[in-house]
């Protein structure tokens, strides 16, 4: 239909309307190019927090361990940055991260945590096996704390300068190569 | 006999979710009981992207932080609160990505105007033909 569009004079077809001929080919190869790439590059998995940059929200949180103090984001106003980590009982990550988490308490990094849908016990017995690097720990049952913060999943790890605001967000556990990253954007807090 | 023992061990099993050990967010599954709004609410709900099974929206996924999410956005759509309020919020913390309806972000123009476009094109094509036609009798 396109070529009898651009038909000339002499029945035969212009550069026009050979043109318009390949179109719709053209067209429909650089869609499925398109559509082939998306399909073959594996997904965006890592949502960040747009937080980053910004002030923490203000939150309080019941106490999630017995030997632990509740948190509440006044905690990290008080001029010394600190970390904070996201973390459950239930999540097996996070026991993986937790010999990171002890050396960076060893470094002298402050440390709090939220427990995401959490039970006191499971919290308790999880300290005990895995190790407690954490000064306060406050209890997110409903997750509305993590999705305030736009935390995505457990375990992530914000780090938040003596001011209040958000200076870094490490998704996922935190592995030995990440020690020396996370000490230094700590120090650079300050 | 062991292959069989083992099928049937299988009916009696209970799923394991590695997700939490707590019962669901109080209205993660129940409805608001005012159906206004809970019209509002789970139109909302399928807009929103889950963040753990990250092609699902929070209507149909089961994560448990979908949960969570239907229920905050069923008590804030209760106590008040607009769905594009919530949007607006969420988008605030997880970026474009946490929505399904296209924003009106400069770089969405283009998805915006190809209708135009595509009538445009379409009305350009009739018009010729009828020109043609006209000539041709």
């Amino acid at each position: 239909m396109a070529a009898e569009v651009a038909e000339n004079s002499c029945g035969g077809l212009g550069l026009m309307g050979r043109i318009l001929l390949w179109l719709p080919l053209a067209l429909f190869a650089a869609l499925a190019l398109f559509f082939a790439s998306g399909l073959l590059r594996p997904d965006e998995r890592v949502i960040t927090s747009k937080l980053v940059g910004k002030p923490l929200p203000a939150f309080e949180l019941p106490q999630a361990a017995s030997d632990r103090p509740p948190l509440s984001s006044a905690e990290f106003a008080k001029g010394k940055p600190r970390m904070l980590n996201i973390f459950a009982s239930w999540c097996v990550p996070c026991a993986a991260e937790s010999s990171q988490l002890l050396a960076l308490e060893k470094a002298g990094v402050p440390i709090d945590a939220i427990a995401i849908r959490d039970a006191r016990e499971d919290v308790d017995a999880f300290l005990a096996r895995w190790g407690n690097p954490y000064d306060h720990i406050g209890l997110d049952a409903r997750s509305s704390v993590q999705i305030a913060l736009g935390s995505s999943g457990v375990p992530e790890t914000f780090i938040v300068d003596g001011q209040g605001r958000i200076v870094h967000q490490h998704i996922g556990d935190i592995r030995a190569e990440d020690v020396p990253k996370l000490i230094a954007i700590w120090k650079g807090a300050q | 006999m062991k292959h069989i023992l083992f099928l049937f061990a299988l009916f009696i099993a209970a799923p394991i979710y590695a997700q939490t050990a707590l019962p669901p967010a109080p209205y993660a599954d129940r409805q608001l009981d005012d159906p206004a709004l809970e019209k509002k609410a789970s139109d909302l709900m399928l807009t929103i992207r889950c963040l753990t099974c990250q092609s699902q929206s929070i209507a149909d996924s089961n994560a448990s932080m979908a949960g969570d999410l239907r229920s905050q956005i069923r008590e804030r759509i209760a106590a008040g609160e607009e769905p594009e309020q919530i949007r607006a919020w969420l988008i605030e913390r997880y970026g474009d990505w946490i929505s399904y309806e296209p924003t009106d972000d400069p770089l969405l123009w283009p998805l915006w105007a190809m209708p135009l476009l595509l009538l445009l094109v379409g009305g350009l094509l009739v018009a010729a033909r009828i020109k043609r036609k006209r000539k041709g009798t």
